[in-house]
């Protein structure tokens, strides 16, 4: 069974979102999508200061089966990215909450926040 | 809900994801794709293949038939249990199938694909006109295949335990390529995936408890995603993808599975062929290479290839499969190009990303195998 946690966000594009104190949010993708994509094995992380739009792509990341494209949860600005994932992109499967996040973004617009989808209305989506 | 094999519900206890395949409920994976795939390599892993077709042919006509409708030249299967990989053709020349052809005590054994079943067969029922041919399809047996390092020892040592001792020596007897029977047991030295191994046909009634015997010797099971991986390290094609109707065998790495002599044999997709040779040799006819890519990023299916000309022009390619290799840990792909590529590559999302080209083949028993 995947794993939804109470404190985060959900895009219906299976990224997760993590409000952080200082304002910025924390993104990666969820345990379900994980798990579908199977062994993760490459990430076109985004840039470091790169601008994103809301829905728009920012990434890809790429399993041995398929790649897929990774959406912004929130336009906004980049302000870290994940690198440890250019060697070790497993790391999204195994710990795809905490190790495997891809990056955080500071939020031009935080009302989008009110777009994303609680852990229950995610969850169930995925049934 | 699709066929479903007799291995169906060990499947799911055993975790399997099952997916659609040809119309088959099949396992894809169940633990992970590289854990799969790496205990091939490296041990042994067992696959259920039941889903292929069977097709066994007999009667007076068996070999003069199969000589007109195959490529390869069954002739050259001189004692019963040699077998070969050969293509069935269309008059255009055209792969309607690729196939391993087994000669038996009573005639020929053919094992099809399973996407292509119903065209199969029908095309075989449309070209039995002037032979004397008894063709039968054998839905009640189930195919095993037991690949990987320890997979000749594991696999005898079961059969003997399951009362089948006089196979249980096949596995160390066999020579790759070739097999034995006994009762509706089949066992052969054939498989896909680059590593020593057998695949064991027999009754659907006995194929649970030779998976169970199999799995408590520590075979693996492996699902269809780490056997596409494995079969295209190997090199080898995938009907519907690396070929299909449209493709030449001579653009298919299969022109070695065309039996050119004797001269005068006959057999269906000939004069096509012998076309497509003069145009292979003209540089008109596209090519099979194999790609290697080492930098970040993964290889797919039906991405675009530019590829580089020995005059400077550009001409497009295209991957018929792709995929990251676990073994190697980059990605890897077979390619259809233009004859006389010097360089080429991959368009990546809009980026051009260059790739080497080899012989296809890139890894065997465990060991990458080209320069």
């Amino acid at each position: 069974m995947s794993d939804f946690p109470d404190d985060l966000k959900y895009s219906a594009t299976h990224e997760w979102v993590r409000v952080e104190e200082d304002g910025s949010v924390t993104v990666g993708i969820s345990d379900h999508a994980q798990d579908l994509l199977g062994d993760i094995v490459f990430i076109e992380l985004p840039e470091e200061g790169a601008t994103v739009t809301a829905k728009d792509e920012m990434s890809v990341v790429e399993s041995v089966k398929a790649a897929s494209d990774i959406y912004a949860p929130l336009s906004g600005e980049v302000i870290a990215v994940n690198d440890d994932l250019n060697d070790a992109p497993e790391t999204v499967n195994s710990d795809p909450y905490g190790e495997g996040w891809i990056c955080r973004i500071l939020p031009s617009n935080p009302a989008e926040l009110e777009d994303l989808l609680d852990a229950d209305t995610y969850a169930g989506m995925c049934e | 809900m699709g066929n479903r094999t007799p291995l169906f519900s060990r499947h799911q206890d055993a975790g399997a994801r099952l997916v659609d395949f040809g119309g088959w409920d099949m396992p894809i994976q169940y633990t992970s794709l590289i854990e799969e795939h790496n205990a091939v390599r490296t041990h042994a892993g067992v696959f259920d293949v039941s889903h292929m077709t069977i097709v066994d042919v007999s009667g007076p006509d068996a070999e003069r038939w199969l000589r007109f409708m195959l490529a390869n030249d069954v002739a050259r299967l001189k004692i019963s249990g040699q077998a070969l990989y050969t293509g069935m053709l269309n008059e255009q020349g055209g792969v309607i199938d690729d196939l391993i052809v087994y000669r038996t005590e009573q005639g020929f054994r053919m094992v099809v694909n399973c996407a292509t079943r119903e065209k199969d067969l029908q095309w075989m029922q449309d070209h039995l006109e002037g032979f004397e041919v008894h063709l039968q399809e054998r839905p009640e047996l189930a195919i095993l295949a037991v690949q990987g390092p320890a997979a000749l020892t594991l696999t005898a040592q079961v059969l003997q335990t399951l009362g089948q001792p006089e196979l249980a020596g096949a596995p160390a007897s066999l020579k790759p390529f070739t097999a034995t029977g006994s009762g509706d047991w089949f066992v052969a030295r054939t498989g896909y995936t680059g590593e020593h191994g057998m695949e064991i046909m027999l009754p659907d009634q006995n194929a649970g408890q030779l998976w169970d015997a199999l799995l408590q010797a520590g075979v693996k099971p492996i699902g269809l995603g780490a056997r596409d991986t494995l079969r295209l390290e190997a090199g080898m094609n995938l009907y519907g993808h690396d070929m299909d109707e449209s493709t030449s065998p001579l653009s298919a790495n299969m022109a070695w599975t065309i039996a050119w002599e004797p001269a005068d044999r006959q057999f269906i997709g000939r004069a096509a062929v012998e076309q497509h040779k003069q145009q292979l040799a003209d540089g008109q006819l596209p090519i099979m290479k194999g790609l290697v890519m080492t930098e970040r990023g993964v290889l797919r299916e039906g991405l675009r290839l530019e590829c580089v000309m020995a005059d400077g022009s550009k001409l497009d390619g295209i991957i018929t499969s792709g995929t990251f290799s676990p073994t190697l840990k980059h990605a890897i792909a077979l390619a259809r190009i233009p004859s006389g590529t010097q360089q080429c590559a991959a368009d990546i999302r809009g980026k051009l990303i260059p790739v080497r080209m080899v012989k296809p083949g890139f890894v065997r028993h465990g060991k990458k195998v080209f320069d």
